[in-house]
């Protein structure tokens, strides 16, 4: 599989993630360093939806380590490419 | 108050629709598909979509559950017709609701465990407790209204809807909330329907001709036709309600909460006619009125032999037989039984009786059975709709367990 860019990544995930958040306006100035819950108000027990729709539009899966990563976006975008390039090398 | 019933969602649609004795039964494919005996159910004509505005988006997509689906367009249309606000930032801290419901959405709950079979159980996600939760329904209408009282669930199979809105009642009455969301709901899910098929409790004969099968008080009633759907009133204070101006349909009298112990001929399936009576009695003495001046009956009357025995109950409770019976009705020939939710849509359109001054037509018993003819008088089953004034309603359910509910509901003074 090729490897899809980070901000391509970044693209996609801001589409899963503005479903789940009330204040669309919060996306406009996302970096790798907002958190989820802190900054974009995604409610905490949300976290395993986004995921879910991650792992649907990448066509990977998330572990259990990868959930203690994904607290900032750019922890999310990290494990999206770490599976990516598992993926690429099956 | 609000309602979604297979003859009518919102109260407009459904007062023209009892008004007018319009069915809203029909031939359910996925009956078909399931091989059961009875093909014919009470589907809500409902759009999930309505709820965008009170849903957020992501909770919204994943709202499996018909049931509470049902119950929160009820519970929104109530508040909002009570002249309350929905999705202010302020806790009413003076409101709880009881949300009854019987059983579980099924339909939603097989998509679980099928995933969980096919060792998906990861993808879940975070919304199937919340739906399979007996409390899902009060839980997801807590999340729209803001509720800082009690919000929990009632269950007593087909007179929760009656029930949660006496426990409503008790629950204002003993100065323990100023106003309650009160009502019940049920998915409209075949797999539930299948469930009272293999039972034969619901009728058979009828698949051809869906309008004409649900037969309460009938000569050729056979079982009952299953329904989803929900109802919900908001219950408040009297004062606080007059206070700032509330629309006020109807007062709640009284009533009563009983059961027949499963014996003297009661069972898990039948009632003790023992029982049901002293319910009657009990609702009729601690509303402090005379039986002779209930107008309307609003029957549980589900289109199987308990009908006349049913009749007959309310006969002797009352103590008024033939042309002195009042009048009586089932609002089931339109719409079916919609189980859990059967008390609550039934209490709603007992209250638009008396607020609007009619009474509905109980269709489909042209064929009266001779049983209750001997009873009461013909005359006192409308084949269509009576407009008169009406003062004091009694309406009750009973349920599985052998249990009874009976509400007294007077027109607002």
């Amino acid at each position: 599989m090729k490897m899809i860019e980070k901000e391509v990544i970044l693209e996609e995930l801001k589409k899963i993630i503005s479903v789940y958040i009330a204040d669309k306006s919060l996306l406009e100035n996302i970096t790798e360093s907002t958190l989820l819950s802190g900054d974009l108000k995604v409610n905490s027990g949300h976290i395993v939806d986004i995921v879910l729709d991650a792992e649907a539009q990448f066509d990977i899966e998330f572990d259990d380590a990868s959930f203690d990563k994904i607290a900032t976006i750019g922890g999310c975008i990290e494990v999206i490419q770490e599976k990516l390039r598992s993926n690429a090398n099956r | 108050m609000g309602v979604v019933a297979p003859n009518g969602v919102g109260i407009p649609a459904f007062t023209h629709a009892i008004r007018k004795g319009i069915s809203g039964l029909s031939f359910v494919p996925a009956m078909e598909q399931l091989k059961l005996g009875c093909q014919v159910g009470g589907i809500p004509d409902f759009d999930e979509n309505t709820l965008a505005p009170w849903l957020p988006e992501n909770i919204l997509r994943n709202l499996r559950s018909t049931g509470i689906q049902y119950a929160c367009a009820a519970a929104v249309e109530a508040w909002q017709d009570a002249g309350l606000p929905v999705n202010n930032e302020a806790i009413d801290w003076d409101a709880g609701c009881i949300m009854g419901t019987g059983i579980c959405d099924i339909t939603a709950l097989r998509w679980g465990i099928h995933l969980a079979d096919d060792l998906l159980a990861r993808k879940l996600g975070s919304t199937y407790v919340q739906q399979i939760m007996f409390s899902g329904a009060s839980a997801y209408i807590n999340g729209i209204l803001g509720l800082g009282n009690q919000v929990s669930a009632n269950s007593a199979a087909c007179s929760t809807g009656t029930e949660s809105i006496l426990m409503a009642y008790d629950k204002i009455k003993l100065g323990h909330a100023k106003r309650m969301v009160a009502g019940s709901c049920e998915s409209s899910s075949h797999y539930i329907w299948g469930a009272f098929d293999a039972m034969r409790v619901l009728n058979r004969r009828h698949n051809n001709n869906p309008t004409a099968a649900s037969r309460p008080m009938s000569e050729t009633a056979a079982g009952f036709i299953p329904g989803g759907g929900a109802g919900v009133l908001i219950l408040e204070e009297r004062e606080t309600a007059l206070a700032r101006g509330a629309k006020i349909y109807a007062e709640i009298r009284g009533g009563a909460i009983n059961s027949g112990g499963q014996r003297m001929g009661g069972t898990m399936t039948a009632p003790n006619n023992a029982g049901v009576q002293r319910c009657f009695e009990a609702a009729i003495n601690n509303s402090q009125v005379d039986p002779n001046s209930v107008d309307l009956v609003c029957g549980h009357l589900t289109a199987t032999f308990a009908d006349k025995v049913e009749v007959s109950n309310w006969s002797r409770a009352l103590g008024r037989e033939g042309m002195n019976f009042p009048y009586i009705n089932s609002l089931k020939s339109m719409i079916g039984h919609c189980l859990a939710a059967t008390g609550s849509i039934e209490s709603v359109a007992a209250v638009l009786q008396l607020y609007h001054g009619f009474i509905h037509p109980s269709i489909n018993c042209e064929d009266l059975h001779p049983e209750i003819a001997a009873t009461i008088d013909p005359s006192r089953i409308p084949a269509t709709e009576i407009k008169q004034d009406v003062k004091l309603v009694m309406k009750a359910n009973f349920g599985f367990g052998d249990v009874n509910a009976c509400i007294v509901f007077e027109k607002a003074i």
